[in-house]
């Protein structure tokens, strides 16, 4: 179980982006976090990675206060976090960050598997650079299959549909459901997608940098929807999801 | 052959104790070794210290290896190399240079390449530059003089990752219709090492065309400068790149520079000098990383 008590974040400009925030993300199932933009979905998701630090509260996995270890040391005990805004290297290649992500050579089966997740085909992609010359979609894939690779304790993806297109989103969601029945862990996904939205258990409402709502999925799917943060399925995404 | 000229060659070419193909050794300013095959044949200049290297016409397939090798101070070994490639020859020439000091005297290897490449013909040539050993100001000066001909093209890959304590590498080509020059260079200075980088491009015929990328670390208290010229003189493209990541208290400064000609000459410059993204280290971190293993890794993919 993941545990955020009391958490304030104050930008350096000054501004309270998150306003004594208190969360609790239970293990074994998924929850998925919405809220309008600039509500504070991926602020917080970079406290619980430890790459902004709270300016007051505390963060407890299992348990255990996971406050003070630095990104490094919170990689290392489990949490992954997936980038909503991948970043680019000049030179290092797909297959190097997958085994960077997944902490040593692997086979290139292994690889192949992971990016097949995504909706890359491995064989054009593997010693592709992760460099600009990726489009968005795809660096974006790129950016999820790092966490997959990961088979961490704790994962935390960033709006992983933005810049996707449908088949890939299609396969997307596979994968989340695949996470989720093999989970021994806690998934978290941070959407604006209701089709993201109708495969959670629990359902985290964030506004202003606070928790408006939150509860399980059939019961706040009514007031996240009319919420007007999440944008609902189209009847194209509803055609190819159902054949 | 000594011990550190073996380990040097290592360094530089692939040498595993032999080379398959023509070759010429140079330790400290002597050919020590030499072969030349059917299609490539080696010879000493006349007139000055160096080599003629002719490579026949619609060679295919095959290697020459020109290694240079300084391994003790008090050497200023200055040579001449002259590559004449045949029409429609497709060849690969590896030329490293390796120095190596110990007793603190200055140390200097200084090879003028130059090559003429006639109608067709294809060179892929790999030059990689190394210091070793201890005090002792180690330098490699290399000049590189390139006349391609119609529809030739020259693919130079120049590497130069450590120990080299000064350079100045200064690399000059002309292409005629249809020639192709790409360059791709990749340096890493530290300490008070210092490296400068002259590029001069001449496009004189239709659709001949150039691409040079030079990606660079300056760390410690090193200085690097990056000059290119690009001159379209006919209809062409031009590309330089010049990258550079600097860390503690290094230098780096650019100064590229197009000059268009000719009404139909498209030329590009980027060039970009920084310190590594903040994202990218908290990237890698994410993925387990400490910050200095994730420094490591952008600079040895940035410089692969
Ligand atoms: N470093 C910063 N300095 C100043 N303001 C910041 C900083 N980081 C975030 N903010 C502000 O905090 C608010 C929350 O940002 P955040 O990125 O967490 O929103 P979000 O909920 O993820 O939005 P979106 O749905 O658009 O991704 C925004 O108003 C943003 O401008
Ligand atoms: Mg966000």
């Amino acid at each position: 179980m993941l545990c955020l008590e009391d958490i304030s974040w104050i930008a350096p400009d000054g501004r309270t982006v998150l306003n004594g925030l208190n969360l609790e993300i239970p293990d074994g199932k998924l929850t998925v976090i919405t809220g309008p933009n600039g509500s504070g979905k991926t602020t917080l998701a970079r406290i619980i990675a430890g790459i902004e630090n709270p300016t007051s509260g505390r963060i407890l996995l299992d348990g255990k206060d996971i406050t003070g270890m630095d990104v490094t040391e919170r990689a290392r005990y489990g949490v992954s976090f997936a980038f909503q805004q991948p970043v680019r290297f000049k030179g290092i290649t797909v297959r190097s960050l997958l085994e960077t992500a997944a902490g040593g050579k692997q086979e290139d089966r292994k690889l192949c598997s992971i990016l097949g997740d995504v909706g890359l085909c491995s064989k054009d992609y593997l010693d592709r650079e992760v460099n600009a010359t990726l489009s968005g979609g795809e660096i974006k894939r790129v950016e999820i299959a790092t966490v997959l690779a990961r088979n961490s304790r704790l994962a935390v993806f960033d709006e992983p549909e933005a810049g996707i297109d449908l088949w890939s989103f299609k396969s997307l969601i596979g994968v989340f459901k695949r996470m989720h029945e093999s989970l021994n862990g806690t998934l978290v996904i941070i959407s604006h997608q209701e089709r993201i939205l109708r495969i959670a258990d629990e359902i985290v409402l964030l506004a202003d940098g606070a928790i408006k709502a939150q509860g399980e999925s059939k019961k706040m799917m009514t007031q996240v929807l009319s919420s007007g943060s999440v944008k609902a399925a189209c009847c194209r995404e509803e055609a190819l999801f159902n054949e | 052959m000594n011990e550190i000229t073996q380990n040097l060659l290592k360094l530089v070419s692939d040498w595993k104790g032999s080379f398959s193909g023509a070759y010429n050794i140079r330790e400290n300013g002597c050919g020590i070794d030499r072969k030349s095959s059917k299609n490539i044949k080696i010879e000493s200049k006349q007139d000055k210290p160096g080599l003629d290297i002719r490579i026949a016409p619609g060679t295919k397939g095959e290697t020459v290896y020109i290694p240079a090798c300084v391994t003790h101070g008090g050497v200023d070994d200055l040579v001449y190399n002259d590559f004449y490639v045949g029409a429609g020859a497709d060849v690969l020439i590896i030329a490293g240079c390796g120095v190596h000091t110990e007793n603190g005297e200055p140390a200097r290897h200084n090879g003028i390449h130059r090559f003429f490449l006639e109608e067709g013909s294809r060179v892929k040539y790999q030059e990689k530059h190394i210091g070793t050993g201890g005090i002792g100001i180690k330098s490699i000066d290399p000049v590189t003089d390139i006349h391609l001909g119609k529809d030739s093209v020259l693919e130079m890959d120049t590497v130069q990752i450590g120990g080299v304590d000064k350079t100045l590498r200064e690399t000059t080509a002309v292409a005629e219709e249809g020639a192709r020059l790409i360059i791709r260079e990749r340096l890493l200075t530290d300490g008070e090492q210092t490296a400068d980088t002259i590029f001069k491009v001449e496009l004189n015929g239709k659709n001949s065309g150039a691409d040079i990328v030079s990606r660079s670390v300056a760390r410690g208290a090193s200085r690097q400068t990056y000059t290119s010229d690009i001159v379209g003189n006919a209809p062409c493209t031009g590309h330089s790149e010049c990258d550079a990541i600097i860390a503690d208290t290094a230098f780096v400064d650019a100064a590229p520079k197009l000059s268009a000609r000719d009404p139909d000459a498209e030329l590009i410059h980027e060039a970009a000098i920084g310190k590594i993204a903040g994202e990218q280290i908290l990237k890698l971190r994410t993925l387990g990383l400490t910050e200095e293993e994730a420094e490591a890794k952008i600079i040895e993919g940035f410089l692969s």
